[in-house]
């Protein structure tokens, strides 16, 4: 039989390594430019000098809670900034990990 | 490489939202026959991995920013499909709560993030690794191609999408409606993005994780067979029907 005593050990050792990465996730504040493609209207009416009809229509279709990884009214300094993306990363985990897990645990009936 | 509502046109987003219903209901089944539940918990772990991943967002000169998105991890470690049910996770979240992608664009992010990188990522992997041993730093090479190859063919996939609507969706005197730069902008930029930057991000965590795991629990790795062949456990017993 293959064993599995080592895959819980592996397992606490890599929620570790998340733990560290949910706590050096400031450092993804320092790139403030905009992703390629992911402009707001404001920015496209500068580059091309109009903005697009249909984008438009279509953009702000969706209001987030917590809308760019930050909390509502929060400043555009990178101090003002960090405690929104601290909030962000662990509910996002939290949350996403708790979809994925409850997802899994509908669908996977396999024990062996 | 979050497609925001508005870049892309009706045709474009209804077809992906097409494209993804098989995919996802596939992947769906592939994880209940192919997973054990004691992999519940890495399932939850990659697509929590793939989120705050994506959270490092890494500046490139001229401006723009992008990031990593790790699925082709969880693609060689949990196998492409289960990556699939991970990033669509990750991307479902990062879409209504915090307005990363658009929801329009749902189908399209699932499908360039979602289904491109674990799918051209596992199969280089694949591809290149052969039978090494495991633990092999051919292997771990092999990952970290996997990784990079993955989001650049992801990136030049989400450019394409981009630079067709101009073709695809004007008004009568030609003015684009939605994503104004045609092919030949849109899909050069978002591969000297990637290629150039972020896809080293993907590459170095792709190879990083892989050998962790592959070093100290191989028997997570969805395809991995052990060297000795497995005997049968006879403590059990006649397998039950």
């Amino acid at each position: 039989m293959m064993s599995f005593k080592n895959m819980d050990k592996t397992f606490r050792v890599l929620i570790y390594a998340m733990i560290a990465l949910v706590i050096l996730v400031p450092i993804g504040l320092i790139a403030t430019g905009t992703a390629y493609g992911e402009w707001g209207p404001d920015e496209l009416q500068q580059a091309v000098g109009y903005v697009p009809a249909g984008l438009q229509q279509l953009n702000g279709l969706w209001s987030a809670p917590l809308q760019d990884y930050g909390l509502p009214g929060q400043g555009d300094t990178l101090p003002e900034q960090t405690p929104g993306y601290y909030v962000s990363a662990i509910v996002g985990c939290v949350v996403v990990g708790g979809v994925a897990y409850l997802l899994g645990k509908t669908i996977i009936k396999r024990n062996d | 490489m979050h497609i925001p509502d508005g870049y892309l046109g009706p045709t474009t987003f209804i077809v992906m939202y097409l494209i993804m219903i098989p995919i996802w209901l596939y992947a769906g089944y592939w994880v209940q026959k192919s997973l054990r539940s004691r992999q519940v918990p890495y399932l939850a772990l990659g697509a929590a991995f793939s989120f705050v991943i994506m959270m490092f967002n890494v500046p490139v000169p001229g401006g723009s920013s992008g990031h990593a998105v790790g699925s082709a991890l969880v693609g060689i470690v949990l196998g492409p499909w289960a990556a699939v049910v991970t990033t669509s996770c990750a991307l479902l979240i990062q879409c209504l709560i915090f307005g990363d992608g658009g929801v329009t664009a749902f189908g399209a992010n699932c499908f360039n993030m979602g289904t491109v990188i674990p799918f051209v990522g596992y199969y280089t992997y694949k591809l290149i690794s052969g039978k090494s041993e495991i633990t092999s730093n051919l292997r771990i090479a092999a990952a970290g191609i996997g990784g990079y190859l993955g989001l650049a063919v992801a990136s030049g996939v989400a450019g394409f999408e981009m630079g067709i609507q101009p073709i695809l969706e004007h008004t009568a005197s030609g003015t684009p409606l939605y994503m104004p730069y045609g092919l030949n902008v849109t899909v050069p930029a978002m591969l000297i993005d990637h290629m150039g930057f972020f896809c080293w991000v993907e590459l170095i965590i792709t190879a990083l994780g892989f050998a962790y795991i592959a070093k100290n629990s191989p028997e997570v790795i969805f395809d991995y067979k052990p060297d000795t062949a497995k005997k049968p456990d006879v403590s059990k017993g006649v397998p039950a029907l």
